[in-house]
């Protein structure tokens, strides 16, 4: 582009700001700094993530009096979206710190090398198990559990026992029962699937997914439509007349069913079969060619600490990895905990994950 | 010209052509070979089939359905006439996250016709179809019925005066004075569901996809920015094709009709057979309009413990049980009005200047440019916003974080509407009655405040409300940029759904519902503000 362009472009941007400013009153004018982001010494943080990053408002304000930082959130679109925006912007950020990149994406932002290695003050605390990368190019935030759901009261008044395993899915008694999400847009989806690898093995996935087939999965796009629009046990479910009682979702589903109540139930209306889980990880790093880079390296201290970690799952429904961290008592009260969860090896995932993907398509949905 | 150039040139061409360049050109210089190889992909290949041919089948079915209600709207006079055609149009600007959900109600499993009927289309591709119908209605009802209320009914009479009967007077005079106004009509709803996405990715599931869902996968989730690239400028050619032949349809339309007042041609009613017509209409409108927004009312009022205003007094709440937002989702509103104004004034600088170049000169270029700034309207958001985060990243244009990013987003979805609007006004102030102010002493500001603008205010503000409608709506390129301190009402429509429990999805009903009422009383306001002799190309 030539400068002669970017002067008329920025000529322009100056006029068209000034018109949009005055229509839109006063409203917006505290974000004008934000702009202004080559002051001297820069006493903002920008953290970038997915949709769902939540952080209660008395908890962000705490750390900024104690650091001294501002902190900017920069939300982007759903998990895959955002990490994509991250890798295309590479050398380039929009923050200091991206959040949100899981354990099923992560070799695609490490091989990208958008993260500049960073060992968290606190690391020590986090349960090793967590601790996917050892050059700390990435510092793990929070865990949680993708595993089918099941509606409670529809097993109950067909007096038959809801299911455990991956295994019993393929029985005729759960024959056309069971809603999940396309693998290929949708990160539940891919846990599910990976759920299936890990338990079948590489050579045992696709026989698993043609029985399920056989034993009438439906597949949606996304988890808003397998939840709220498929699933009978959910509240907007119940509402479309959904007429699957079992569903791929999280562990935490249930205790947010009862958190969102209105009254709150004494119980939560579905439950989990844990023995269908898969375990995400989600991680945090900071972000090569970050402006504000010591700022960025506090904010990742902050994540692991305890007062961010037991912050955590009532704003992301995810559970802590740090040691110590306490959960809240509608978790304990109506969340399960699932022992063994189905992994599968980071490298393993990076080198099949598309190819896996691409399979599970042609075998399932198409 | 130079403003609207530049706008174009640095918010849509620039951005557009970097992001189809990074999947195209590596360290070895364009892979141009690459095009051959992704079409010759048979999903891909599945996908442009499946593209095209929904395309075709909805805009037939649109037009079967829709007609009729053109000639309604067109020739009758019934009472709610002006509110229910405000209604029509309705669909038209709602963001399809909450649509899809509306419209399940209606033809999925326990829905309407499943009651009535054991009829459920939800797991078949009649569902995408017929939502088509629903957000494309008032594009017909409007082109086609604004200017055929204004053809002169004698004419036909005279026809039949003549000797021709009552369907050969019709097929003779009427039909052929219709049809460009009919093929315009066509081609746009043809370009709106050539490039839906909304619609297929919630009622088609996986096993459906156009083009637009395509792009939005192969850039967004995969990151296969050749796929994606190639995907882009498929579609890319097709809009342009299709832009083209509207462009032609449109010049034909604008020569050799002679058109009335349209206060002139409406009346009531004659006869068993005009009363069912009028009926068949309604009822249609209120099952496949009305039903699904109802629908949607409905739930919001659906609070647990009986109906009322639960949902909507929880919005007020920042932290209702935990926070879903750092505002209360009530807040969502200001902000929607905000970006909407914003853009709104955006849109009608650049399209107003536009269409004011276009007005003055003539010539193929014009013309070249007159398309050109159709073509937003055809290119996928997600494009669009990925070219904005790779070319406007270096100061002073670094405005990927900043707020005024979401109003230029919007702008470009508006300006075509402003520009729609505006021209064919702007091309009817005859230039003598500037003169006459100035040979009388007027100073071309003052000219310009008494003769252009009292003859533009009205096509101004429908242009404005159209571009605020549209904006208030956009949720594509928003949700790339939206800040969590400043979500727009799709937006947090969208992040309330994607939330486990009961308040969160009542929430994002009684969001929804408030998005269609301020959509639905800017479209009154315009209905309005309508002037009698314009005929409206949308």
């Amino acid at each position: 582009m030539s400068t002669t362009k970017k002067i008329a472009g920025a000529a322009l941007v100056a006029a068209l700001g000034v018109g949009t400013l005055s229509a839109c009153g006063g409203g917006d004018t505290k974000d004008k700094p934000a702009g202004a982001s080559d002051a001297p010494k820069s006493k903002t943080i920008t953290l970038v993530s997915h949709d769902s990053f939540n952080v209660t408002d008395t908890v962000l304000k705490e750390f900024e009096q104690q650091s001294g930082y501002t902190v900017k959130v920069l939300k982007s679109g759903d998990a895959g979206a955002a990490l994509n925006q991250e890798i295309l912007t590479k050398g380039s950020p929009r923050g200091d710190v991206f959040f949100g990149v899981d354990n099923t994406l992560l070799s695609r932002a490490l091989d990208n090398g958008i993260f500049t290695p960073y060992q968290a003050k606190g690391l020590d605390q986090v349960k090793p198990e967590f601790v996917l990368d050892q050059q700390h190019r990435v510092t793990p935030v929070d865990s949680g559990d993708i595993c089918v759901n099941y509606d409670k009261a529809y097993f109950a008044d067909k007096k038959i026992a809801p299911p455990q395993t991956l295994d019993d899915l393929t029985k005729p008694e759960y024959k056309n029962l069971l809603v999940t999400e396309n693998a290929a847009t949708s990160s539940p989806g891919l846990g599910f699937l990976l759920a299936s690898v890990g338990k079948y093995g590489e050579d045992g996935w696709k026989d698993y997914w043609s029985k399920l087939k056989a034993n009438g999965v439906e597949v949606v796009d996304g988890w808003e439509q397998a939840y709220n629009e498929r699933f009978s046990g959910s509240a907007g479910g119940k509402k479309a007349k959904g007429d699957r009682p079992l569903v791929v979702s999280y562990a935490s589903s249930p205790p947010v069913e009862v958190l969102y109540g209105e009254p709150q139930p004494a119980e939560a209306p579905t439950g989990v079969a844990t023995g269908t889980c898969f375990r995400q990880v989600e991680f945090a790093g900071l972000l090569k060619g970050a402006k504000n880079e010591e700022g960025g390296k506090t904010l990742i201290d902050f994540l692991v600490s305890k007062k961010f970690q037991e912050d955590m799952p009532l704003q992301m429904f995810v559970n802590p990895v740090v040691k110590d961290a306490k959960l809240p008592e509608v978790f304990t009260k109506h969340g399960v905990v699932v022992e063994k969860p189905e992994t599968v090896a980071p490298d393993a995932i990076a080198k099949n994950r598309d190819q896996w993907v691409k399979a599970w398509s042609s075998l399932v949905v198409k | 010209m130079a403003v609207p150039l530049a706008f174009f040139g640095l918010f849509f061409a620039y951005p557009v052509a970097a992001i189809v360049g990074r999947g195209l050109k590596t360290d070895e210089g364009w892979q141009f070979g690459r095009v051959g190889e992704v079409l010759a992909r048979p999903d891909i290949a599945g996908v442009l089939w499946f593209t095209t041919w929904q395309a075709f089948a909805s805009t037939v079915l649109t037009l079967l359905i829709a007609l009729p209600g053109a000639y309604v709207f067109a020739r009758f006079d019934f009472p709610g006439k002006q509110p229910l055609r405000a209604l029509v149009t309705v669909p038209f600007v709602l963001p399809t996250v909450v649509v899809g959900s509306a419209f399940l109600a209606l033809v999925g499993r326990g829905g309407l016709l499943d009651e009535l009927w054991g009829v459920r289309l939800d797991t078949t591709v009649w569902a995408i179809l017929l939502a088509h119908v629903f957000f494309n209605y008032a594009v017909v009802v409007r082109t086609v019925g604004g200017l055929w209320a204004q053809l002169d009914p004698r004419q036909e009479e005279a026809a039949r005066v003549l000797g021709a009967g009552r369907f050969a007077a019709w097929r003779r005079v009427t039909l052929p004075a219709l049809g460009p106004a009919v093929a315009a009509a066509s081609l746009m709803v043809f370009l709106f569901t050539f490039t839906s996405f909304g619609v297929v990715q919630i009622l088609g599931g996986p096993a459906y996809s156009t083009l637009e869902v395509e792009v939005y996968r192969q850039t967004a989730q995969l990151l296969d920015l050749p796929t994606a690239a190639v995907l882009t400028m498929v579609q890319f050619a097709a809009v342009g094709l299709i832009l083209a032949v509207h462009a032609r349809t449109v010049r034909r339309r604008e020569t050799a009709l002679r058109l009335v007042d349209p206060a002139h041609t409406a009346h009531r009613p004659r006869g068993w057979a005009q009363w069912s017509l009028l009926g068949g209409v309604l009822l249609t409108v209120a099952l496949l309009i009305v039903a699904p927004l109802a629908v949607l009312v409905e739930r919001s009022f659906d609070a647990p413990g009986g109906y009322g205003l639960g949902f909507y007094r929880a919005l007020q709440d920042a932290g209702s049980g935990g926070g879903t937002f750092l505002v209360p989702p009530l807040e969502a509103i200001w902000n929607s009005l905000q970006y909407a104004l914003a853009a709104t004034a955006i849109a009608l600088f650049v399209g107003g200047l536009a269409a004011a170049a276009l007005t003055r000169r003539g010539g193929s270029l014009v013309r070249g440019f007159d398309a050109l700034l159709m073509l937003p309207l055809g290119v996928s958001a997600v494009t669009v916003g990925f070219g904005f985060l790779i070319t406007l990243d270096e100061p002073p244009l670094d405005l990927r974080t900043s707020w005024i990013l979401v109003p230029l987003a919007q702008a470009l979805v508006g300006v075509p509407f402003v520009v729609r609007t505006m021209l064919p006004v702007l091309r009817a102030v005859d230039g003598r009655l500037r003169e006459a102010a100035a040979v009388l002493g007027a100073s071309p500001l003052r000219a310009w405040r008494e003769v252009d603008l009292p003859l533009v205010r009205r096509a101004l503000l429908i242009a404005a409300g159209f571009a605020f409608a549209v904006s208030l709506g956009e949720f594509g390129a928003t949700v790339f940029i939206a800040r969590p301190d400043h979500p727009t009402l799709p937006v947090a429509v969208a992040r309330l759904l994607g939330r486990a429990g009961e308040m969160n999805y009542g929430q994002a009903m009684a969001l929804s519902t408030i998005l269609m009422l301020v959509c639905a009383v800017s479209l009154l306001l315009l209905e309005r503000l309508r002037p009698a002799t314009t005929s409206g190309e949308f």
